[in-house]
């Protein structure tokens, strides 16, 4: 009989500590099923965030170098330039992406690193307890903005990922989420494609990934999806903002 | 015989650690260091190594810290602004005991200061400016062939000890040029590098890193850093002594204010002043035993720094009372003559009637 579904090699049989509806474990599946697929696993190394997913290594059965808040570009850009065999991907919260860590992002995909980054987009930090992220939308409460965040006190919401497609030196760039199980299809097919970039050496390759975080939100797993699609996929809508591939001349 | 060159001290750090196998260099501009990242985008091309320019002295040292978690010998360097920003970057290095270079061209601070020479670096060096309880070997050269030995032996101590190593100079070490010679690679029995991120092909997966949330274990890890500390206080100190045998006044002094103590010793031995000068090459960990040992001679020290007294707190530390240190220091990046220091000796010298 042939499965169907089974846990991915290179995800460790360890129970995910995520909150409930969180979308952190969906995409480390999708991240592990494509290191099985794309048979990554013995060249690939992975910097996580500080942040909820700084446990990643928990869970990925790959090589780990944690990371300080913000500086996974810089120390995966260590990594390629001293190991240009090697497949090296971040993955990043906001907070660590587009806050802390923005200098770090940006010039990393404006050298055309070699490197992939993940970027989980929940507009809010999570494991500090919800406060404002750079990503958190117009109005949306947060533990430290409690009357909505203000554009005339707290600014605008980031897009980083917008900034980063009109950089010479980044190659692919998308937004996805993980409204539906069809856009989380989509996702891993975003993710694959980012891979297969940074393997071909074209450059710097971004995924953006809106992710649920009910806890923080403060409704249901089951409404946070709604929230994702009818709320923030509003605010951030997906699809592919570069991808040279497909590009003429 | 080696043939010698004339060489600027910021290009003997950059050949140094070339020459050591440093395959990897991040840095960020900043004077008066500038030339250690320009020799180094130079050199690095011609043997085929990585340099490459941050986009700031974070980045930089997060650069230095991928780097080294692949194996590689990696290094950064930076004037006392920049090495603020660093800071962040040596505590994970210290947490993750990964092997790396970081020199540090002192400059007269606080703030942006100016780029004349000073030691006001000093506290942040030896205190571990970063945050957490951890230390960090601080080397301080006095002379280009020192620069270009010390960095070599940089390198190594980085390896054996799996530990950031700081090379702490000053504007005057970095700009001087002298006659030095190019030694080869000092053979030296390394440890293999079994903690190495390189894609977990045929073996276990490997994780760096310094998250443990567990206090129990956190303290652990502290008390397995802390006997490394130990291991590297009773190993790596090292130190010069220059007329000390009949010593009644010790000058402490490190760098270019050694040079110049140097100077004010020869000046009043001249005039038959019995004095000496202990100069400490490591700053961390501090050449206790070398000052117990003058305290059992000399009557009086005195720490001389171009700073308003950093260093001296060490010696006193190490003569716990048993005999006093007098200090003198010129902040701000005045670098005084020996005239100066021999007058200051002088004084001393009547004062406390040697």
């Amino acid at each position: 009989m042939k499965p169907v579904y089974v846990r991915p090699k290179s995800l460790k049989p360890t129970p995910f500590h995520y909150c409930p509806g969180c979308g952190h474990s969906i995409v480390h599946r999708l991240v592990c099923e494509l290191i099985d697929e794309m048979d990554m696993r013995g060249k690939i190394i992975c910097v996580p965030p500080a942040g909820c997913a700084v446990l990643a290594y928990n869970y990925f059965d790959i090589d780990v170098c944690e990371s300080a808040h913000g500086r996974g570009c810089a120390i995966a850009t260590g990594f390629k330039r001293a190991r240009p065999d090697k497949i090296i991907f971040t993955y990043q919260g906001d907070g660590d992406m587009a806050a802390i860590g923005t200098a770090e992002t940006l010039h990393a995909a404006n050298r055309g690193e070699r490197i992939t980054s993940i970027f989980i987009n929940n507009a809010v930090y999570g494991m500090t307890g919800g406060q404002m992220a750079p990503t958190t939308m117009l109005g949306q409460k947060t533990s430290t903005s409690p009357y909505g965040r203000r554009s005339e006190i707290e600014g605008y919401p980031l897009k980083i990922t917008d900034l980063i497609a009109t950089l010479p030196g980044a190659a692919y760039v998308t937004r996805t989420s993980l409204a539906n199980p069809a856009k989380i299809r989509e996702t891993k097919k975003s993710i694959k494609k980012a891979f297969e970039v940074q393997i071909a050496g074209l450059g710097y390759s971004l995924v953006e990934v809106l992710s649920p975080c009910p806890t923080n939100w403060k409704v249901t797993p089951k409404e946070s999806f709604a929230y994702l699609e009818n709320i923030m996929e509003k605010e951030y809508p997906i699809g592919v903002m570069k991808d040279i591939t497909t590009q003429k001349g | 015989m080696d043939k010698k060159v004339l060489m600027k001290g910021t290009d003997a750090i950059g050949e140094a650690a070339i020459r050591a196998g440093c395959t990897c260099y991040f840095g960020y501009p900043i004077t008066p260091q500038n030339e250690i990242p320009e020799y180094m985008s130079r050199r690095m091309e011609q043997v085929g190594g990585v340099f490459l320019q941050g986009e700031s002295e974070i980045a930089s040292i997060n650069m230095v810290l991928g780097a080294a978690a692949t194996g590689m010998r990696a290094m950064t360097s930076s004037s006392s602004p920049g090495i603020s920003l660093k800071q962040e970057g040596l505590s994970f290095l210290a947490a993750l005991e990964l092997p790396a270079v970081i020199v540090n061209i002192n400059r007269g601070g606080p703030g942006l200061g100016n780029i004349a020479p000073s030691q006001g670096d000093y506290y942040q060096a030896t205190r571990g400016g970063g945050h957490g309880d951890y230390r960090m070997p601080v080397i301080a050269p006095a002379s280009v062939q020192e620069l270009y030995d010390l960095t070599m032996h940089s390198f190594d101590i980085a390896d054996l000890y799996r530990t950031p190593v700081m090379i702490l100079g000053d504007g005057m070490m970095g700009q001087i040029m002298e006659p030095i010679y190019l030694h080869d690679r000092p053979e030296v029995e390394l440890p293999p590098k079994d903690y190495i991120l390189d894609g977990a092909e045929g073996r276990p997966s490997r994780i760096v890193k310094s998250l443990i949330l567990d206090p129990a274990e956190m303290e652990e890890h502290n008390w397995k850093l802390k006997r490394k500390y130990d291991l590297l206080t009773s190993r790596i100190p090292q130190w010069e002594e220059y007329l000390t045998d009949d010593a009644k006044l010790t000058i402490i002094a490190y760098g270019t204010a050694a040079r110049i103590a140097k100077g004010a010793v020869n000046r009043v031995r001249s005039e038959g002043l019995k004095v000496g000068l202990i100069r400490p090459i490591t700053l961390w960990p501090f050449p206790d035993e070398a000052i117990r040992n003058a305290a059992k001679k000399t009557k009086l020290f005195l720490a001389f720094e171009m700073s308003t007294g950093q260093m001296v707190d060490d010696v006193r530390l190490a003569l716990e009372g048993s005999v006093p240190c007098e200090f003198y220091g010129r902040p701000g990046g005045i670098v005084p003559a020996p005239q100066e220091i021999a007058r200051i000796i002088e004084r001393f010298w009547l004062q406390r009637e040697l």
